[in-house]
């Protein structure tokens, strides 16, 4: 008996070992490309990391996997990576990557994690030549990262703020009963930014409008908006400008709502995740947003369609960043072309590519500093002529000023150092 | 100016109020049990989450009644088969698993409702400005909110000090023993607080929920500075409960309003900086801007010169 059972498991083991050498042939030569995805997956901005990672999730498989993959039948892996917005959490997720030879971080949320994971993988490049890792940051708008503290091992796939506070001001300048806006932001570098760059650029613009209010709160640190609208009230203002998102976003607009004030809000960031559901009636034709996403009526229809296919499997979650299929499909068509999934090669590849995405637009991605040009969108919050609207909410957002690439660009003071192979 | 401090002032009442009603539950429930409840703030989370539930289907009075119920149903549940266990392992034992607690919480409201922002709405009946002042609306909305806490707060005192049930709490504060000794039912007293003092929790986060938008995130915004008012106000002291959240709620709110920096203090004595100094990000530092930790800047200032509180009397 038992030896017979000892046979049996010979001969078990052996079968299980062919079997195992058959099926392991393809799968190893089929190794799928691992990106690694670093954004907030739990904690008080949980709702938009995972909405990040959804609509990664989709590109990779909807886009190349269920096309057969990529670089002749790889399949996209996305690893998610925790890092709870926060940049300590970033080192040790960062050092995690490292260890499990992730050599892609796709990251958006928040521009001091962005900036903190900058200079991590700028320092870690230059010490592990061979092992270098890349940073696509589809969403982090310091312009900071593209200028002063620009890297080779950086892409940044939206426009930064002074692109976007560039096009919202022209919008705001054409509008002849703004007189006084009051500017209210989250302390840190990105509300710094708003608030700076606003300033200059409407003293440039619209030297008649007056600045009544620049104020910094902590972020997330805020219960209750109120004493801030008494002051926006006090101010006289008839606009308001804000970059704050999330939660932030939401108290204040429904603060400003609550109080009466009807005038308009400017902001980056106001909108899906449940903002928009929590807006609803009362933010129509008040809440101003700039992004360099197109709201309703949508360009092309390929969109539309990718749209649909992409509720179809997340009925509960929006699109709201198309630009994170943008940034994978650049990055696998920089490793089509140089058939490599060598960081160093994708780099290379990626500066100055020409792309043409789902919208039908011709984007640059900028060689001289890893920032992409792409045309801006200022869309308001209204439940006319939404097709596609944000939340299932009826509400969403509708598209009245676009601007084209090429009127986008700024400068940059980037000088760039570039890795010699 | 006038009308920024009425605002002010009117502002930091609702916020103090608030925090009064979550306060109140965390300093009856620690009086009782020497237990600081780590998870009191996800309580509150809870109220809200639930209201919002009941709010889809019942609208949102059932669910200013049923949602305080089932929070402190599920509080009561706690006390009787998760702390009274822990409680023969001592305190630390109970401050660890209230801490726990808190996680578990957060974590099972991300799960059941994700992690999106929920639109909780306030009722239609209150959607009408109460007053309009100096060209700013005071939403009836919020006079409710007023209205309900210190109708809590006069009914929490009067039982406190007034009633049958109350006298018994209060002895089984300070003489469990002699309580028990007198034929009452200990436990079941501390398991009811433990149940009132989350249902108090509970109805916080209902009449908050629509103001303070219900996200999972609102334990944590709110969870710190409970503690914060507990031990300014004196731990167990349900006066001083009240002072410290009216206190810090005005405090921060005339904070807010304020335009005051380290600029114009340094204006007085005749100091000024240039903009490009090494330290220019302290020197325009504004009290705005510091406004949400003045609290626990007011924490340690207590903790240093008087370390039981306002009211507390707890020999330490």
């Amino acid at each position: 008996m038992n030896i017979k059972n000892q046979k049996m498991s010979y001969f078990s083991s052996a079968l299980a070992l062919s079997l195992l050498l058959i099926l392991a042939q393809p799968a190893f030569s089929q190794e799928p490309v691992r990106i690694a995805f670093m954004d907030p997956l739990s904690g008080a901005f949980a709702s938009i990391g995972n909405s990040g990672l959804k609509q990664l999730q989709f590109a990779a498989d909807h886009m190349f996997n269920a096309k057969g993959g990529i670089l002749g039948g790889r399949m996209i892996e996305i690893v998610p990576l925790d890092n709870q917005q926060s940049p300590t959490e970033t080192q040790l997720q960062f050092r995690r990557a490292v260890s499990e030879d992730l050599r892609i971080i796709f990251q958006g949320n928040s521009s001091a994690v962005a900036n903190a994971l900058n200079s991590t993988i700028t320092r870690h490049n230059r010490r592990n030549p061979g092992q270098e890792i890349l940073q696509i940051n589809y969403s982090a708008v310091d312009p900071i990262l593209t200028n002063e503290q620009c890297s080779f091992w950086h892409f940044r796939f939206d426009a930064h703020a002074i692109m976007k506070l560039n096009i919202l001001t022209d919008y705001i300048a054409e509008n002849p009963d703004v007189k006084k806006i009051y500017i209210i932001g989250q302390d840190y570098s990105f509300g710094q930014v708003v608030s700076d760059n606003s300033i200059a650029l409407l003293n440039a613009k619209r030297p008649d409008i007056e600045i009544v209010g620049n104020e910094f709160h902590p972020i997330g640190q805020v219960k209750d908006f109120t004493p801030y609208v008494t002051k926006i009230v006090a101010s006289g203002a008839d606009a308001v400008i804000t970059g704050n998102f999330g939660a932030d976003m939401v108290s204040l607009a429904r603060s400003i709502i609550d109080s009466g004030l009807d005038i308009p809000i400017y902001t980056f960031y106001a909108a899906y995740d449940g903002i928009t559901a929590t807006l609803g009636a009362d933010g129509v034709d008040r809440i101003h947003l700039i992004h360099n996403d197109s709201g309703n009526p949508l360009p092309s229809e390929e969109r539309k369609q990718y749209y649909r296919a992409f509720k179809a499997e997340n009925p509960n979650n929006d699109m709201t960043q198309p630009r994170i299929l943008t940034a994978l499909q650049m990055v696998v068509a920089a490793m089509e072309e140089t058939q490599s999934t060598d960081p160093y090669d994708i780099a290379v590849a990626l500066e100055d590519m020409r792309f043409t995405t789902i919208s039908g637009e011709e984007i640059w991605m900028r060689g001289e500093d890893h920032q992409v040009v792409q045309g801006l969108h200022l869309s308001v919050h209204t439940d006319q002529d939404v097709e596609f609207d944000a939340d299932n909410s009826g509400f969403g957002l509708v598209t009245r000023y676009s601007v084209p690439a090429e009127e986008t660009v700024v400068e940059t003071s980037c000088r760039m150092r570039r890795p010699r192979r | 100016m006038f009308e920024v401090l009425v605002f002010a002032t009117l502002n930091g009442l609702v916020t103090g109020l608030l925090l009064f009603m979550l306060a109140s539950g965390l300093t009856l429930i620690f009086s009782m049990m020497g237990v600081l409840n780590f998870a009191h703030a996800s309580f509150y989370m809870l109220g809200a989450y639930f209201a919002y539930s009941i709010s889809l289907y019942l609208g949102f009075w059932p669910g200013l009644l049923i949602a305080p119920l089932l929070v402190g149903l599920l509080g009561a549940l706690i006390e009787r088969y998760g702390l009274r266990r822990v409680h023969q392992h001592g305190h630390v034992a109970e401050l660890v698993f209230t801490f726990g607690l808190a996680f578990l919480i957060d974590e099972a409201v991300q799960f059941f409702w994700g992690p999106d922002t929920k639109n909780y709405q306030s009722p239609d009946v209150l959607d009408f400005p109460l007053f309009t002042l100096f060209g700013q609306e005071f939403s009836a909305y919020r006079g409710f909110m007023i209205g309900i806490s210190v109708l809590i707060f006069i009914g929490l005192y009067r039982l406190l000090t007034r009633s049958r049930v109350g006298i018994i709490i209060q002895a089984a504060i300070t003489h469990p023993h002699t309580v028990a000794n007198l034929g009452h039912n200990v436990p079941l007293i501390f398991m009811a607080v433990f149940g009132v003092g989350s249902a108090l929790a509970g109805v916080a986060g209902v009449i908050a929920g629509p103001v303070l938008t219900t996200f999972p995130g609102m334990a944590t915004v709110l969870g710190s500075i409970v503690f914060v008012i507990v031990v300014i106000g004196g731990l167990g002291s349900l006066a001083g409960a009240l002072i410290a959240s009216l206190l810090i709620g005005l405090l921060q709110s005339y904070a807010i309003a304020s335009n005051l920096g380290v600029a114009d203090l340094l204006n007085l004595f005749g100091l000024e900086f240039s903009r490009d100094h090494l330290l220019t990000d302290l020197w325009t530092l504004t009290l705005p801007q510091i406004a949400p930790i003045l609290p626990y800047l007011l924490l340690i200032l207590v903790l240093i010169f008087r370390p039981t509180g306002l009211l507390g009397n707890r020999e330490q």
